[in-house]
């Protein structure tokens, strides 16, 4: 097949970069709030009543939005295979926690109602608050530590190792900087929830919703900002000594990265991307003013936050993806831990044809169920959450 | 067995994996069986139609959540667990999943929600479209999981690359079309609605012994036998054409189904019993059924089917040649590809035995010092456990044929003897629920462990696949794994008996409504 020799590797893996990054914002502007309807449980719902509204804001769309972080996986898997290989192993026990909160998540939304009393109902509550919490914060933990580079090395035969103690590697992965930026995650996540709880609920569930929303909105922002200025002054950068191959095979042993400088940097030799931390702060800052106003545009203000957080991280790292602390040429970047061309290109014909139409269904969805979640409304579905 | 890491982490994909199909098989059948439930009900407007949907979609929607939940974690544990393999096979196999995700799953999970929560928000027939997406999506899924398992068994259209050591693809066709993901993917989903149509009419059964719902429990079974009958066939007929096919890609696999050590001359008879001994090399006790075994291997009187033994040879001579493989590549990769042609050459020349070369790393530090007994210890090595091959294939054709039998005489008492089902028939019904269940977990037994020592059939030992974990990460989430899925599954059966035992709701004023409008066409006598 010669076909997918219309678009260059280079440009393959660039579009493979930028389709990393759409995919994990579809899954904080999708699933985050989801999440941090979850984690708002028992917070915004004192009541049981109120608690199956707040539940079922979510009830029908979850399962759909989940399937972002399935697709997230399957396309890392598939675009950047030793991106896949090397995280998933290297954050091993870190993706346990979140993989064993995420299936509370779902048997929690739909297991919770099949039961009366008190007991059976809080337990639930709680398996959901860690459902939707704990992921929110992990990723944001995640995210934190590729900012530092994580300790991993490739043996010749591109075999990911990471040497030390299992337990030290845990509590290594829990450092300071990273927490912080968790909180970021999670204050971004919670304050998305709780728009989307304004959007769709009334009365003392919706007042509660918008408090925490605004408190948690500002905390985003502000751990956002002091994030940037850690990540300034206290995180080191990584770069490449010699230019690398844009074409070349993808094999992160070939070229040589060495640690030093400042991510920061990037800013001065690609101003326009200064763009992002903007859109991140006012997109948030948006979210928390038109709560109050219009609260359709603040769920639309927070998505544009979330989109200018996220594509900051990934701007400032370009055109690194996941560097390593341990042996710095092991680094993984944009141009040596692709899929070979070929499959770049199979898959972005696939993501051209299927994505618009997933977008159209979803907005039907989303469409069909428009409108506030009454205690009517869920009484007179037995299927309701 | 020594329990190490690579023990470990196999041991987890099977317990992860195995719950996991606990679940899916329910899904893929009951979705389609609700969809023309539903179906019948927009076109009749009987309300009895549109309460069997609703009341089969609660037991549906308590199953799939499992479902989903569980298929997070084999998604991601194949980076986890096993992160060699991923690199090594990521630029092929990770395809298939993420398309799985575009055109299959997100059409599913999206209209799943709306199913459950649109009964008012939808025309009765928007609401049927949804619930034929939710099922197109199921099964198609199935299909693109199957074709990246496939690939493992059959691994198609993809090439070594030395420069980035992994397998890259070459031809998408291939193995988009590869004749045995085609085969599986028939054999398993069929399997699927074999399991959910055996579940419809033990559930129905129930019903009927206890004179409850009895006409919702007549029309599910009428619908489920049916089904049933028809999916039972489609499961025999591929898993005959799945045989066919390892005939030609999986000879080893197929004779230690069989306990087949020495090639029998054409056509080789099948054995029905023995108890087959891997420390002597021989089948005690073998009841053989003469030319069967070839008939299916082969569908010829003349093609031979080769042994064990002489399979082992073959893969003596294949491990020889991968050494030359492995030699050329360890000099391709030393020079960074500047190396002469002669040495190019002889690696693509042997480049398809690579993985032979690879079953000595696990053996020996250097592959290239393998003496001649490492060699032949190696080579016997691609013998998968022989008496739990041949055992858990019969009792699952054995399984399967029985299911076969009891959907064949419900479907014919239904149709030809006005549905007076007797009482033991209704009782046998109840109690092989569970044996679909059994049966799709011992084919799976068969297909990956007997695709042992590969991952990757020849291309990549087990061994080699594993992450460089440690034991104690491996402990840790194998048991924690095992005692959450143990837990949401006991809740789930609670769920499922409680459901079951409730019983559909009766919609009261519909029934009525619809009686109104058709009794002055139709008048019913009086009970």
């Amino acid at each position: 097949m010669i076909l997918h020799e219309l678009l260059s590797y280079e440009i393959l893996r660039v579009i493979w970069w930028v389709l990393l990054g759409v995919l994990l914002i579809g899954l904080a502007a999708t699933d985050g709030f989801d999440m941090g309807v979850a984690a708002l449980i028992p917070f915004v719902g004192k009541s049981d009543a109120e608690r199956r509204i707040v539940i079922n804001t979510v009830g029908p769309v979850w399962e759909g939005n989940q399937v972002w972080l399935i697709l997230g996986g399957g396309a890392i898997f598939a675009a950047w295979p030793i991106l896949y290989a090397v995280s998933f192993s290297g954050f091993y026990l870190a993706m346990f926690i979140v993989l064993a909160s995420l299936i509370l998540r779902p048997v929690g939304f739909k297991y919770r109602n099949k039961r009366e009393g008190f007991a059976w109902r809080t337990r639930w509550d709680w398996a959901l608050v860690i459902g939707g919490a704990v992921p929110a914060l992990i990723f944001g933990v995640a995210v934190g530590n590729v900012l530092q580079g994580v300790p991993f090395s490739l043996q010749d035969n591109m075999m990911p190792i990471y040497p030390g103690n299992f337990l030290l590697k845990l509590l290594g992965l829990l450092n300071p900087f990273a927490l912080f930026v968790g909180v970021v995650s999670l204050a971004m996540h919670v304050s998305h929830g709780a728009s989307w709880l304004v959007l769709k609920t009334e009365g003392a569930v919706q007042a509660r919703a918008r408090r925490i929303g605004t408190y948690a909105g500002l905390l985003g922002i502000v751990t956002f900002l002091l994030a940037g200025v850690w990540l300034a002054f206290g995180v080191e950068g990584y770069r490449y000594v010699s230019e690398p191959d844009h074409f070349g095979p993808s094999n992160p042993l070939l070229s040589e990265v060495v640690r030093g400088g400042s991510w920061i940097d990037a800013y001065t030799t690609r101003p326009w991307i200064i763009i992002a931390p903007i859109m991140g702060v006012v997109g948030l800052a948006g979210q928390v003013l038109l709560m109050r106003l219009w609260s359709g545009w603040s769920v639309v203000a927070g998505k544009v936050g979330i989109f200018g957080i996220i594509s900051t991280v990934g701007l400032t790292m370009f055109p690194f993806i996941l560097p390593s602390s341990l042996n710095p040429s092991a680094s993984l970047t944009v141009w040596d831990s692709s899929s070979s061309h070929m499959t770049l290109f199979i898959m972005l014909v696939c993501t051209i044809i299927f994505l618009p139409m997933i977008l159209a269904y979803t907005a039907w969805v989303y469409k069909v169920l428009w409108g506030k979640v009454t205690q009517d409304e869920i009484n007179s579905n037995p299927n309701a959450y | 067995m020594e329990f190490g890491l690579v023990e470990l982490s196999r041991l987890q994909f099977a317990a992860t994996a195995m719950y996991h199909f606990l679940f899916v098989p329910l899904t893929l059948g009951l979705s389609i069986m609700l969809a023309t439930m539903e179906t019948v009900y927009v076109m009749t407007r009987r309300p009895i139609w549109r309460q069997m949907t609703k009341f089969w979609g609660t037991l549906f929607g308590i199953n799939f959540v499992l479902g989903v939940s569980t298929g997070i974690t084999m998604e991601f544990q194949f980076g986890m667990n096993w992160s060699y393999y991923s690199n090594y096979v990521g630029d092929i196999f990770g395809a298939p999943l993420a398309i799985e995700g575009l055109m299959a799953f997100f059409l599913e999970a999206t209209f799943v929600g709306l199913w459950f929560f649109g009964w008012e928000k939808l025309r009765p027939r928007a609401h049927m479209f949804v619930g034929w997406c939710v099922a197109i999506g199921s099964n198609f899924s199935a299909l693109w999981i199957l074709i990246a398992n496939g690939w493992m068994q059959n691994p198609v259209g993809a090439e070594f690359n030395p420069m980035t050591m992994r397998m890259e693809l070459v031809d998408f066709y291939a193995v988009l079309f590869n004749p045995v993901a085609q085969a599986k993917f028939v054999h398993t989903v069929s399997a699927g609605y074999v399991t959910a149509s055996i579940f419809v009419v033990g559930v129905s059964s129930w019903y009927l012994l206890r004179g409850r719902h009895v006409e919702l429990a007549r029309r599910s079974i009428a619908i489920a036998s049916a089904f049933g009958l028809a999916a039972s066939l489609s499961v025999i007929v591929l898993g005959d054409e799945s045989g066919y096919e390892a005939t030609h890609n999986q000879k080893m696999k197929l004779a230690a189904i069989e306990g087949m050590w020495d090639t029998e001359k054409a056509p080789a008879s099948f054995n029905l019993f023995g108890i087959p001994d891997q420390e002597a090399r021989e089948t005690k006790y073998a009841i053989k059924v003469p030319f069967v075994m070839g008939m299916i291997g082969t569908r010829s009187l003349t093609e031979e089917m080769p042994g064990i033994k002489d399979l082992v040879k073959g893969s003596e001579g294949r491990i020889r040649s991968g050494l030359v493989a492995y030699e050329a590549l360890l000099q391709i990769r030393a020079n960074k590809g500047n190396v002469a042609p002669e040495v190019k050459a002889s690696f693509e020349e042997h480049a398809s035995d690579l993985g032979y070369a690879l079953l000595l790393s696990s053996m020996v530090e250097d592959p290239l010092t393998a003496t001649d007994a490492q060699i032949e210890a190696a080579a016997w090595k691609t013998v998968p456990g022989v008496l739990p091959m041949f055992w858990t294939f019969r009792l699952m054709v054995g399984f399967g044929f029985f299911m076969l039998l009891i959907l064949t005489y419900m479907f014919w008492t239904t149709n030809f003897r006005g549905g007076r089902y007797p009482q033991w028939a209704l009782k046998v019904s109840v109690f092989i629920i569970p044996m679909p269940w059994l049966a799709a977990e011992m084919g799976w037994f068969v297909a990956e462990f007997g695709r042992q020592p590969w991952t990757v059939d020849g291309l990549l030992p087990t061994a080699l696949s594993a992450s460089h974990l440690s034991v104690f990460d491996l402990a840790v989430t194998l048991g924690g794994f095992v005692a959450l899925y143990t837990t949401l599954l006991i809740i789930e059966m609670k769920l499922m008996l409680a459901a079951i035992r409730k019983g559909p709701v009766h919609d009261v004023e519909a029934v009525a409504a619809w009686n109104a409008r058709h009794a002055p066409i139709a008048p019913q006598p009086a009970e």
